[in-house]
């Protein structure tokens, strides 16, 4: 185990040097940054300092190298907007996103599980053959549109439910979360759902499929041919094996509610990482976009890596040190 | 001797798109306290369904539609769920032929054998948990306080079998089915678990039906054979005597094709044709297409007949010694 986890994170160490090569040349070809921040009527002297002054002046190499040696201090750059650290603005703006993520997978879990426990077991059932339809239009329905049609329907028409914002928020465990006021829960629901309707069709899917292979499989008639109740047979047997596959890609999915939770931030003013990428696109503020493509790198390195240790517990035929590098 | 299970006229058909599959039609037959029978056949004849009719676990499409299966004097066939479930695994247990498939891979043995007891009996668990260790060392298994935490992977083939073969007679059941238990095992470990099960049924007076295709298992295991074709009992009789003497042109087939130390080196026999299409069954006997005695009567369905201390379903008994 321990030398599974060691060899991930030299894995993990490289995929991540790789992408900040990537990444940070790729960001330095599109567009220039400096005419965002020189005001138009800048003559040649003002915006040779500007250039100066945010670096731009040396070869890329060296800048990237610049970076690099940042980063391995924990500095990803400042923001040429805001003149902050760019991961403290990250950090900053983190926790909504994170909130957002684990509503969104919450909602995912505990609707998609069960409704794909149902009509995995009654596949017949008119209630099933509605579910799966429904899990049809969570997968093609864009999220932006679906977003917007919640905001018209429960936000402008029922009135029932804010549309922007955070709302307030209080701290748990020291960390400042809406879910911890009934306003803030509110206010994170429709943006919750709208970004879960996704990984909601995929928990049915994936439910459904799970417990109709396993449901057909020799242990369970086997179960049964012991007299085993079929409640237990159900909730032990069953789930226990397709909670395996479940729980992988739900787990890794996290890390794409996070990356699909730019949109759904910015239907819903959400004050999150998501927004701030969009912004700093719009902005062509380099150093944000940059932190923020690194930041994702590492949490889907980190999510593989838990979803890996999840996998081996939950399946005991899993042996970690067994597996090749 | 008092029948445990008496199966009379049993019929389970399944009900599918292309049409009736007559999986099993008609089979009679009963087995008496500690007595083992070997119902043997070959492939699709229908032998693992008339197991599952037994314990009622005939799945959609299918159905026991005519037919009794008189279980201690009680007709359990179409018997309540609630019934049938507390029969399961404690009056009646089962093996199956694959203890890779049958074990379900991410639950420990013991969680797996304790549910057997529990189901059926409320009792602490360290109680249950002692009469599944006790099972393990029964059936030849060592340090079965190990194995009882290990996951079935763990395990080799043959010893996945005897767990399986422990948690059958865990509630010391009245009857054992066994569906081919030792087909996915290799030749020494086949031998090995016929050997452990034997001794069992032996010990507990448990009756026992050994299911399998191949003849030559059951020869030495078996009290009496019943011989299984296209969902009918072709023959059935004391082993000695079917083996000895068989009557069935299709018997005779399959001993035939068993290797023996007579045929060492010649070769084997082999039943020419292929197996029967349940969906499109010959009319008459359903073995004529491929019985070199096939004759006109054979046209018609052939009844059973008593031969001798034998019932038959064939016009033209093969052996001119036991036919008399
Ligand atoms: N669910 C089902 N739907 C339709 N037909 C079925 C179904 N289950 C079994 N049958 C048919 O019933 C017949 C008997 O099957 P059964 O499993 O009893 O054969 P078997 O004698 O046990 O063969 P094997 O040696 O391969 O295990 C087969 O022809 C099979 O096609
Ligand atoms: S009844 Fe006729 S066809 Fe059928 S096995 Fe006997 S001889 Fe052959
Ligand atoms: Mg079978």
């Amino acid at each position: 185990m321990t030398v599974f986890v060691i060899r991930r994170l030299m894995q993990a160490f490289f995929v991540v040097f790789l992408m900040s090569v990537i990444v940070f040349f790729g960001v330095n070809i599109v567009g220039d940054p400096v005419y965002m921040f020189v005001s138009p009527d800048a003559d040649q002297a003002d915006i040779e300092a500007a250039i100066r002054r945010l670096g731009l002046d040396r070869p890329i190499w060296e800048q990237y190298f610049l970076f690099l040696k940042g980063a391995a201090q924990g500095n990803l750059g400042d923001s040429f907007v805001f003149g902050e650290p760019a991961l403290k603005l990250i950090l900053h703006h983190m926790p909504a996103t994170l909130e957002l993520a684990f509503s969104a997978l919450f909602l995912s879990i505990v609707i998609g599980i069960p409704l794909g426990l149902f009509s995995g077991l009654y596949p017949d059932n008119p209630v099933s053959k509605g579910v799966m339809a429904g899990s049809i239009l969570g997968f093609s329905l864009p999220t932006f549109w679906v977003g917007l049609m919640l905001i018209l329907l429960f936000a402008v028409e029922l009135g029932w439910l804010p549309s922007t914002g955070r709302g307030d928020t209080a701290s748990i465990f020291g960390i400042q979360t809406s879910l911890a006021t009934w306003d803030g829960i509110r206010h994170i629901f429709l943006p919750a759902l709208n970004l879960s309707l996704l990984k909601i069709s995929l928990a049915i899917r994936l439910t459904r499929a799970g417990v109709r292979e396993a449901m057909g499989q020799d242990y369970v008639k086997y179960a049964r041919a012991k007299g085993v109740s079929t409640s237990r047979i159900i909730f032990v047997h069953v789930m226990k094996n397709i909670m395996i596959p479940v729980v992988t890609v739900m787990g890794l999915e996290f890390g794409s509610l996070i990356g699909f939770s730019v949109v759904t931030e910015t239907i819903f003013a959400w004050p999150g990482m998501g927004k701030l990428l969009i912004d700093a696109i719009l902005q062509l503020d380099r150093p944000v976009v940059v932190a923020y493509l690194m930041i994702m790198v590492l949490f889907f390195v980190l999510i593989n890596l838990v979803v890996d240790i999840l996998y081996s517990i939950l399946d005991p035929r899993v042996r970690l040190q067994d597996q090749g590098a | 001797m008092t029948a445990v299970l008496e199966v009379s006229g049993l019929k389970t058909h399944f009900f599918t798109h292309a049409g009736v599959v007559k999986a099993v039609d008609g089979v009679d037959f009963s087995v008496n306290k500690g007595e083992v029978m070997g119902l043997v056949g070959e492939s699709g004849s229908g032998k693992s369904i008339t197991g599952f009719s037994i314990i009622g676990l005939i799945d959609q499409p299918g159905r026991i539609v005519e037919g009794a299966i008189r279980f201690n004097g009680d007709d359990i066939a179409g018997a309540p769920e609630e019934t049938l479930k507390s029969i399961r695994g404690n009056r009646i247990s089962m093996i199956f032929q694959d203890p890779m498939m049958t074990l379900n891979p991410v639950l420990r043995i013991d969680t797996q054998m304790m549910e057997a007891i529990l189901a059926h009996e409320a009792m602490p668990k360290r109680q249950a948990w002692e009469r599944c260790r006790d099972a393990l060392g029964l059936v030849g298994i060592p340090s079965p306080e190990e194995r009882l935490r290990a996951y079935p992977h763990q395990l080799s083939g043959g010893m996945r079998q005897r767990v399986s073969i422990a948690i059958a007679f865990l509630n010391k059941p009245d009857l054992i089915i066994a569906d081919e238990p030792t087909t996915a095992l290799d030749v020494t470990i086949q031998a090995q678990i016929i050997y452990e099960a034997q001794k069992l049924t032996k010990q507990t007076g448990t009756a026992m039906i050994w299911i399998t295709h191949d003849l030559a298992v059951v020869a030495g295991l078996a009290d009496r054979i019943s011989v299984m074709y296209a969902g009918k009992i072709v023959e059935q009789g004391e082993t000695d005597d079917v083996i000895d003497r068989p009557l069935h042109p299709y018997t005779v087939g399959l001993l035939g094709s068993v290797p023996t130390a007579n045929n060492r080196g010649e070769r084997l026999f082999q039943i020419e044709g292929m197996t029967p299409n349940m969906l499109a069954l010959p009319k008459g006997c359903a073995f004529s297409p491929r019985c070199g005695f096939a004759s006109e009567a054979c046209q018609v369905p052939p009844p059973v007949e008593q031969v001798a201390s034998r019932e038959l379903r064939c016009y033209h008994p093969q052996s001119q010694v036991a036919a008399e």
